[in-house]
Order: structure tokens, then C-alpha cells, then sequence
């Protein structure tokens, strides 16, 4: 069985939705998650904070960020268990942070320590 | 009490106490002579009493007699170390015969110190359950063999494994130190659960054992919610998700000694009073940051003695149960969480998450499909309970089938 992370792009939610909207989209994440779990297919994940953020780049200049593409900015991950990558991308599907217009979910296989990756 | 009845009462509870305080003084290399010293002393209690009648105290009068056992051992040993074989000196500890301390402070200490060795990260959980229920419960072989639907010579054998490998590692009879406490706890507690389990969900039908079983795991773990170094929010979270299910054990079982399902259980019959003292310590355990296992299975706990069938509980005990599995999966969790999912968002999404688990070698698994499909599609109803029925080894279990099928109009 190969393991997959499941990077999630979206908008700071605190910035476009209700702390009432936030509640039920976490729950949503909840119940998502819960379902991996109870498939015993679930890691681990976390959610990435949007405040306080910087990117460090060539030369070690500092700028504020990700915030180029708002939508582009990661705003957590989880990683699961699969035997295929159709089965990652199932899992993936249900993810609440999809209703959001723009918003995506990646999915990368997780390179084996095998000596080669 | 009367003599008869008495002696298996005070070996329940007075021999796990003296084991402790001598197994403490001997060390773990000579676990079996303290064991062998007590129930000597119950043996010597049994030929004295019936011959001459009850002593005034008899709790003193053991203690005496095992503290008498104890010197005349040290004292033998004593001898042979200095007369006969200076050479084959044995290294275990020279201590005075006043050392040989029953005093209630000092039972308290041995019994937990003899707790966290019992629980050594070096030896099996099953073997630490089943020396918990030698030592520190004082249930004798046959009891245990018989909670673990096995024999004698099995149980004989693991304990004897699991003390070979106490004293190969030399574990010593003592609390670890304040910075590992934490640590080791989780062992401990870990160590209870089972053993409260085994009582809980055992298929043996000695059902006074197994509620035996069951109080003395709470019993163990009061110890470590009393003792300041091992008061944690998890012990706490542990004793009162043991009080929520205790609170049930008369209900749970009808005056022939059947089981009874829980949505069948007259819950006029719920220990009241354990529930609240569940609540209690579910409170204290919520003291600090920490979020274990058994604190979500407290709060399951918790709502499974509130019968209504309100939204609030199925929402909460679904979002309980996403968070369990996410730390610690099992099948019995996954199944329950569908349950809890059907309870919130109908049948027909919960049999679609239902079969994903593909739980095939699991009877409940088939019961839960059966129960989900039961007002959808009868013929699946009946073909999940059938398959169920195939796996199911207990004959209660077969008979909740059957009778499940028969209110779907099949007769088998």
C-alpha cells in the first residue's frame, strides 16, 4: 500500500466566510477525516496557518506571503494509505474545501525511503 | 460472615496486599516466595480457623502470620547464607525483620509500586493483565483461566514467562522517577483498560467474575487518581469511562443471566450514582490540555447513558468517534462511527460509507448492514443478517439475529 498526501489550496477562510461558516466547515472536515479514519486509510494532517507567514527565497531575502495567487496558497494537508492513486483522488473528492469555487486538492505519492527518492 | 465464606472474601482482598509489601521487601527475582509465603498464610488461616474458630481480627491475625512466614523464611535463609554456603551467597536485599511494614501507608505504596512494575514496557500486555489479576487482585489461576476462555496450564505458563522476564530485566519494585511518571503511566492505565475489558466484554459465563474483574480495575485505577504523582487527566478520563459503563452492569444482564441489548436495557436499572461520579471524574480529567483516547471514550461513554435520541448526541458521538479513529483505529470504533453517521444523516449515506469498510471477516459488520438496510431493501436486510448469523460464534449473538429476521418475515 503506498501513502499520499492530499495538499489542500485554498483562501484564508477567516477572510471570506462567518466564524459560523468556519464551525461547519471544520466539522465537514471532521466527518471527512473520520471517514478515512474509519477505513483505517488515515496518517496524519494538518491545517497551516495564513497569518504570520513568509517566504524566504534566493539570497534570503524575506517577503510576506505565499500570497501570490490567492487561491494557490496552501492551507493544509493530510496524508492517507491507498493501494492506487484512483483511490487517493476518491478520497480526495470528498473533501469540503472542493465546494469552495477555485479551490483544489492535490494529490502526490509519497516517495518511499527506498534509497532512490 | 461465616468462616466459609470468608476466607475467599479476605484472600480477594488482603492477599494482593501482603504480596505487594513482601514482594516489595523480597524484590521481583523472588516474587514467588512472597506469593508461596501468602498463600501459605491463607492455607494455615483455613486448617486454624476450622479447627478453632474465628480470631477476633482475622484481617491482623493474617498479617501476622504472613509477617511470622516471612521472618522464618529470612531467618532460614539467613542461615544457610552464613553457615552452610557463604559462597553461594544470593544477592537479594539484607533488610531487618521490622522492615516487614503492614501498615495502610505502606500497602498503599507497595501496591502501586508492584502496579508499575507489573507494567513494565519489557513484558506483553496480556501477560501484564493476567499478573494485575494474580498480584495485584489476588484472583487465583483457575479465575483467570477461566475469564480468558482458556486452561490452566496457559495461564500457569504466561505467568510464569512474564515473571522470568521481570527478574531477567531486574525491574525493581518502585515508582519511576517524577520526569518517566508520565510516560510509564500510560502503560499502566493502558494495562487497566484491558483488564476492565476483559470483564466488561469477556464471553465467559461467570458473570460475578467478570463484574469482579471490573471492580477491581476501578479499584486500580482510584489508586492512581488518590496518589498525587499519578493523578493525570487521562487516569481520571479512564475511571470515569469505566463508572459510565459500570453503571449499566445491572441492567445488562436478566434475573436468568442472559445478556440484554442496550436498547432493551430498563433503564430504571442504570446506576444513577456512578454515572454522576463518572461525570466527576470526566471534569477533573478535562483539567489540563491533553486529549486521550480515554477521554473520547468517556465522553462516548457519557452520552450512551443519556437514552434520547437527540441530534446534539448523534453529532457529538459521530464527531467523538472521527477524533478516536484518528488516533487509534480499530474495527468496533469504525462500526460504531457508521452507526452514530446513520443516526445523523439517514440510512441511505450511511450504508454507502457502511460497505466502503468492507469489514468482511466481521459479524457486525454484516448485523450494522443488516440494521441499515432493514427499512430500505429486506431482501439485503436479510442476506447481511444471514451472512452475520455465518460468523457469529456466541449464542446470544445468533439469537439477536434471529430474531431480527424473524421481525423481517424470515423464518430460518
Amino acid at each position: 500500500m503506498d501513502e499520499f498526501m492530499l495538499i489542500f489550496r485554498h483562501e484564508d477562510g477567516n477572510k471570506v466566510a462567518s466564524p459560523e461558516q468556519i464551525q461547519i466547515w471544520m466539522k465537514q472536515t471532521m466527518d471527512w477525516i473520520g471517514s478515512i479514519s474509519a477505513k483505517n486509510k488515515f496518517i496524519g494532517g494538518n491545517g497551516l496557518l495564513f497569518q504570520d507567514a513568509r517566504v524566504v527565497r534566493h539570497n534570503n531575502i524575506v517577503t510576506n506571503g505565499p500570497f501570490g495567487e490567492i487561491k494557490e496558497t496552501i492551507g493544509g494537508y493530510i496524508m492517507v494509505k491507498a493501494d492506487t492513486i484512483e483511490e487517493a483522488v476518491a478520497f480526495a473528492k470528498g473533501s469540503p474545501v472542493l465546494q469552495g469555487d477555485g479551490n483544489t486538492v492535490e494529490v502526490r505519492k509519497i516517495a518511499q525511503r527506498d534509497g532512490i527518492h | 460472615m461465616g468462616e466459609p465464606e470468608l476466607i475467599p472474601h479476605l484472600f480477594r482482598t488482603e492477599y494482593r496486599k501482603i504480596v505487594s509489601v513482601l514482594g516489595k521487601l523480597f524484590g521481583i527475582g523472588q516474587i514467588e516466595i512472597a506469593e508461596d509465603i501468602c498463600s501459605d498464610t491463607f492455607l494455615t488461616a483455613a486448617q486454624s480457623w476450622g479447627i478453632n474458630g474465628l480470631p477476633p481480627n482475622p484481617t491482623a491475625w493474617l498479617y501476622r502470620v504472613a509477617k511470622n512466614k516471612a521472618i522464618n523464611y529470612l531467618r532460614r535463609e539467613r542461615l544457610f547464607e552464613s553457615k552452610i554456603s557463604p559462597a553461594l551467597r544470593k544477592d537479594h536485599a539484607h533488610f531487618q525483620e521490622e522492615d516487614i511494614d503492614l501498615s495502610l501507608q505502606n500497602i498503599n505504596d507497595s501496591q502501586l509500586q508492584m502496579m508499575f512494575a507489573i507494567c513494565h514496557p519489557s513484558i506483553s500486555p496480556e501477560s501484564q493483565v493476567g499478573l494485575s489479576l494474580r498480584l495485584l487482585c489476588g484472583f487465583g489461576i483457575e479465575e483467570i483461566a477461566e475469564a480468558f476462555l482458556t486452561n490452566r496450564e496457559t495461564i500457569y505458563k504466561r505467568l510464569l514467562r512474564a515473571r522470568e522476564k521481570l527478574r531477567e530485566e531486574k525491574i525493581s519494585i518502585e515508582l519511576p522517577p517524577p520526569k518517566e511518571i508520565h510516560k510509564r503511566l500510560e502503560m499502566v492505565i493502558m494495562t487497566i483498560y484491558l483488564l476492565f475489558n476483559e470483564g466488561y466484554y469477556s464471553l465467559s459465563q461467570n458473570s460475578t467474575l467478570r463484574k469482579d474483574f471490573c471492580l477491581e480495575a476501578m479499584r486500580l485505577c482510584y489508586m492512581l487518581v488518590e496518589n498525587p504523582s499519578t493523578n493525570e487527566p487521562a487516569v481520571n478520563a479512564l475511571l470515569a469511562l469505566m463508572c459510565f459503563h459500570a453503571s449499566r452492569f445491572e441492567a445488562r444482564e436478566s434475573k436468568s443471566g442472559e445478556p440484554v441489548l442496550y436498547d432493551e436495557q430498563d433503564t430504571s436499572l442504570w446506576n444513577a450514582d456512578l454515572i454522576s461520579r463518572g461525570a466527576y471524574f470526566l471534569h477533573c480529567a478535562s483539567n489540563g490540555d491533553e486529549i486521550s483516547t480515554y477521554h473520547l471514550e468517556a465522553n462516548i461513554a457519557y452520552w450512551s447513558t443519556q437514552k434520547t435520541d437527540s441530534r446534539e448526541k448523534w453529532e457529538t458521538v459521530l464527531e467523538l468517534y472521527d477524533r478516536l479513529l484518528q488516533i487509534k483505529y480499530s474495527p468496533v470504533a469504525a462500526l460504531n462511527r457508521t452507526f452514530a453517521l446513520y443516526k445523523v444523516v439517514g440510512a441511505p449515506l450511511a450504508i454507502q460509507e457502511a460497505e466502503k469498510l468492507n469489514l468482511t471477516h466481521n459479524p457486525f459488520y454484516f448485523s450494522l448492514l443488516g440494521e441499515l438496510y432493514t427499512n430500505i431493501d429486506k431482501d439485503k436486510a436479510v442476506e447481511n443478517f444471514q451472512k452475520a448469523l455465518v460468523l457469529l460464534s456466541s449464542d446470544f449473538g445468533k439469537q439477536v439475529i434471529q430474531r431480527k429476521l424473524e421481525k423481517l418475515g424470515h423464518l430460518s
